[in-house]
């Protein structure tokens, strides 16, 4: 259908600009033509390759910001150890924690957001997929920005050195005169677009591109749980946006906002900083709830136990996960009312928690469980993180609370749930995705290796915190005197530290090993389902081809993809209608209507960084970057909305569509036209 | 639509906003989801004001002496005008009514700039009579908050005024009357939140 054009209309003509359409667009609109090489993954929109460079990079700053966790756990290993002094030690845990929680776990998280959520709802692509290909690059650039901070000005003179949740005033010009707070709250406002960005897509994509069939109701757990993570997101960074654009007004423009000298209020950070910050608990959480809730039911060959309560117990910790912030705050002095409010609402969150770690357990009740990779990694989850949220029971009491707060008590907290909960899950998700995103198997035998190198490491790491904040060892203290009791424990945690770091170094080698014996024909295709398993990502081929599904599935019931391979026989026992490869996909059909690659949404994103350099150093440099970024989006809005010219791959397209000249928002948060 | 017979076997519920799942199309579930977004970020900014308006310096004019409440009414007025105008300006368009359409998005851009000058012009006398953006914790996070405000205004006039140049272009037909409708979400949506701020830092303190 051609637009209609209004060209007998002269008088209309202000400028008394030619108003015909021209039919070919400005050189500098084409799309991006050829599909292989590093132009393919610069310029794509696709949402595999977008989730899978999420991963690369998350597993990067995973690695980067584990070297930083060593070097701590070196300076601590003995007493008066004086590897890092006391200022380079305030960086390095600030940034640790920093780029372990914003640019490894949500950006992991977001990989699998961006690669399964499509897949499992059958659709052929995010709503706006170049929004995605921008949020991937927003992130990229505030975490590099934010990694700079280590040589920029000097070797780690400026890199942030206030904790990751950057209380003020003590942030403030006044006492963390170095550049590392403006880096810090800069570099989190670029990466808090880019999870905005993309809650907004993956949220819209959840609501309005399920396949026909799929209600709500029937969607997998784990889209469900990203959905409910993607929802968090979308109104948890609003809020530390506020917070980090009030602390960079304060010290950039010399704003009063937590300016004690004239009144303020030194618990507005906090506030402001925790309410976002314990929605993002659980933002962290979820996702890794949701893929042991895929891998528990493949292996124990069960549907999920108690369906609707799963989902609906990750719903009530989606609401109640913005009614506890203030339990970080009990030491602080927000008065008995609040502290018994936030008591009580702590201790019941534990509930939902406990119904799904129930369903877990149930589901695995009788089932014929293989202990594959994965598994293992979704067995050790549950454990593990059931013992860190039963030292988070312990917090909820407060008068218990103002005990541990500060002490390494709760560093052994939060690392049972971040660590054993989060990274554990991902790395199960890893390994049982594995296939379906690159073709091949990871081998099984190193797979169990570094799996029980990693638990032990994890256990011996944090362990022995418990005991040594119950000890009276405070966090992040650079060091401590021989002859308190800290010695011994101190070290084992330092010796499990290393464990972990021989069992992520085991996982890149059996990367390669694997990608080397698959090349070598030495181990087996995994074919479209390698675990026999139950939800649609499963229903194409491995690796899936570019576009996704080869048609329309019609879902009927919850697991479809299985009861299109099983069905009861007369006498009710469970048999094989069909194999996999009969039911599955093989992504022959080319004809498929994919959208194309673009140029502008890696070119806006790059603007972004810039300003924030130009912020910290020179303002003209914020000039150059509002250009990136403002050409960018209008070279986004006119583009064409398909390569006219796109020959030998399957993004050329001849129909006429009737958004052909998308005009859009600048806002960065919409975009027109999916095509 | 043509596409139908070449595309029988592809994934064409996926496409665009052609068989959503809702019946929306996925900009216009967008902005709404943003939108949502949106509130938490003057909710943030609000209440930051709102805990820090009546702290100031023994010498500093409050809120209540510095608001010049006639004037911020009639450009508040103007403001709220501009949600009709973007209204009248979407029906042209849906009824294809071109010149109607370009009239009603100009007069909309026109009374959201004089909503900002205002606005720029209010920012001066406060300045003048003492409060900079630095001098007390009121001044500091009401200007934050209006600034935004104002921010997400010019957003949105830069927004329509692009929309405009496309009408102008030809661009801008019945056919794509569902972004001047998106538009027209946001911009309805930064003039309620005008009217949340206008009541509780411009009335509230008299």
């Amino acid at each position: 259908m051609a637009i209609v054009e209004q060209e007998d209309a002269p008088l209309e003509l202000g400028s008394g600009e030619s108003n015909q359409i021209t039919e070919r667009p400005l050189g500098a609109f084409t799309r991006p033509q050829g599909s292989g090489g590093w132009r393919s993954w610069l310029f794509t929109v696709d949402h595999k390759k977008i989730g899978i460079m999420y991963g690369a990079a998350g597993l990067l700053f995973f690695i980067i910001g584990g070297i930083y966790a060593l070097f701590v756990r070196l300076q601590l290993s003995r007493p008066g150890n004086s590897i890092l002094s006391a200022e380079t030690y305030n960086q390095v845990f600030t940034m640790h924690g920093v780029v372990m929680v914003f640019l490894a776990a949500i950006p992991l998280g977001a990989a699998f957001s961006n690669y399964l959520i499509p897949l499992q709802i059958g659709a052929r692509d995010v709503a706006f997929p170049r929004l995605n290909a921008f949020s991937f690059w927003v992130f990229l650039g505030g975490g590099l920005f934010l990694l700079t901070s280590m040589f920029i000005g000097g070797w780690w003179e400026n890199a942030p050195d206030g904790g990751w949740f950057a209380y003020s005033p003590n942030t403030g010009v006044l006492f963390s005169p170095s550049k590392g707070i403006d880096f810090f709250a800069i570099g989190l406002q670029i990466t808090g677009i880019a999870s905005l960005v993309g809650a907004i897509n993956l949220i819209v994509t959840v609501l309005n591109m399920r396949s026909p069939g799929m209600t709500l109701m029937k969607m997998p757990v784990l889209t469900w749980m990203l959905f409910i993570t993607q929802m968090l997101l979308l109104f948890a960074m609003p809020v530390i946006s506020v917070a980090l654009f009030l602390l960079t007004f304060d010290r950039l423009f010399d704003a009063n906002f937590f300016n004690v000298a004239e009144g303020a209020d030194p618990l507005l950070w906090q506030h402001l900083f925790w309410i976002f910050g314990h929605p993002e608990v659980y933002i962290l959480i979820l996702p890794s709830f949701g893929i042991i809730s895929e891998i528990i039911p493949t292996f124990s060959r069960k549907p999920i136990f108690g369906y609707p309560f799963m989902v609906f117990s990750g719903i009530a910790i989606g609401f109640m996960g913005w009614g506890v912030w203030a339990h970080h705050m009990f030491a602080s002095g927000v008065g008995p009312v609040a502290v018994a409010a936030f008591s009580v609402s702590t201790m019941f969150i534990a509930v939902p928690t406990g119904v799904k770690i129930l369903n877990w357990l149930a589901t695995m009740w009788g089932g014929r469980i293989r202990f594959t990779t994965p598994m293992l990694y979704a067995t050790a989850v549950v454990a593990m993180f059931t013992i860190g949220g039963l030292s988070g029971v312990t917090h909820s009491l407060a008068a218990a609370d103002s005990q541990q707060t500060d002490t390494y008590y709760i560093v052994a907290h939060f690392h049972y749930v971040i660590f054993g909960g989060i990274i554990l899950g991902f790395f199960g998700g890893f390994y049982y995705w594995w296939p379906k995103m690159f073709g091949y198997f990871l081998s099984e035998k190193l797979g169990k290796m570094s799996f029980w190198v990693m638990v032990i490491g994890f256990n011996l790491t944090f362990g022995p915190m418990h005991i040594l904040g119950l000890q009276g060892m405070s966090r992040r203290i650079q060091t401590y005197s021989a002859g308190q009791g800290f010695d011994f424990w101190n070290f084992i945690s330092t010796i499990g530290a290393f464990l972990i770091a021989v069992a992520t170094a085991m996982f890149i080698v059996n990367i390669l090993i694997s990608r080397r014996a698959y090349r070598d024909g030495k181990t087996p295709d995994p074919g479209p389902d390698p675990w026999d398993a139950r939800s649609l990502e499963w229903m194409t081929a491995s690796p899936v081809p570019e576009h996704n599904f080869d048609e329309v599935i019609e879902v009927e019931r919850q697991d479809e993809f299985w009861h299109r391979k099983w069905g009861k026989n007369e006498s009710g026992q469970v048999v094989r209608r069909a194999t996999a490869e009969e039911v599955a996909h093989d992504g022959s059909n080319t004809n498929v209507h994919l959208p194309s690659p673009s140029y502008w949404p890696i070119f806006a994103a790059v603007g972004l960084p810039i300003i924030g350099y130009g912020l910290i150093y020179n303002l003209w440099l914020c000039v150059i970057g509002g250009l990136f970024v403002l050409g960018g989006l209008y070279g986004w809005v006119f583009e064409p909305v398909d390569d006219p010219n796109a020959a030998g791959h399957d993004h050329d397209d001849d129909h006429e569509h009737i958004d052909d000249s998308p005009e859009n928002q600048e806002d960065a948060s919409e975009e027109v036209s999916v095509d | 639509m043509t596409d139908t017979a070449i595309d029988q076997t592809s994934n064409e519920h996926s496409d665009g906003d052609h068989g959503s799942t809702l019946g929306v199309s996925n900009d216009k579930l967008g902005m709404w989801v943003f939108l949502g977004s949106d509130c938490l970020l003057f909710g943030g900014l609000i209440s930051t004001y709102m805990l820090y308006k009546d702290r100031i310096g023994p010498d500093d004019l409050g809120p209540a002496e510095m608001f010049d409440i006639p004037f911020t009414s009639v450009s508040s007025f103007v403001l709220l005008m501009s949600s009709l105008t973007v209204v009248l300006a979407i029906t042209a368009l849906r009824r294809n009514d071109i010149r109607r359409s370009r009239i009603w998005l100009l007069a909309t851009s026109v009374l959201g700039a004089i909503f900002v000058g205002g606005q720029v012009y209010e920012f001066t006398v406060f300045y003048r009579e003492g409060l900079g953006y630095t001098t007390n914790l009121f001044g500091t996070s009401f200007f934050t908050l209006t600034g935004f405000h104002g921010v997400h205004v010019t957003v949105g006039i830069v927004m329509l005024m692009s929309l405009y140049i496309q009408s102008m272009r030809g661009k801008l037909t019945s056919g794509q009357s569902e972004k001047l409708e998106i538009i027209g979400l946001y911009w309805h949506f930064v003039d309620v939140v005008w009217i949340v701020i206008f009541t509780i830092v411009y009335l509230f303190p008299q």
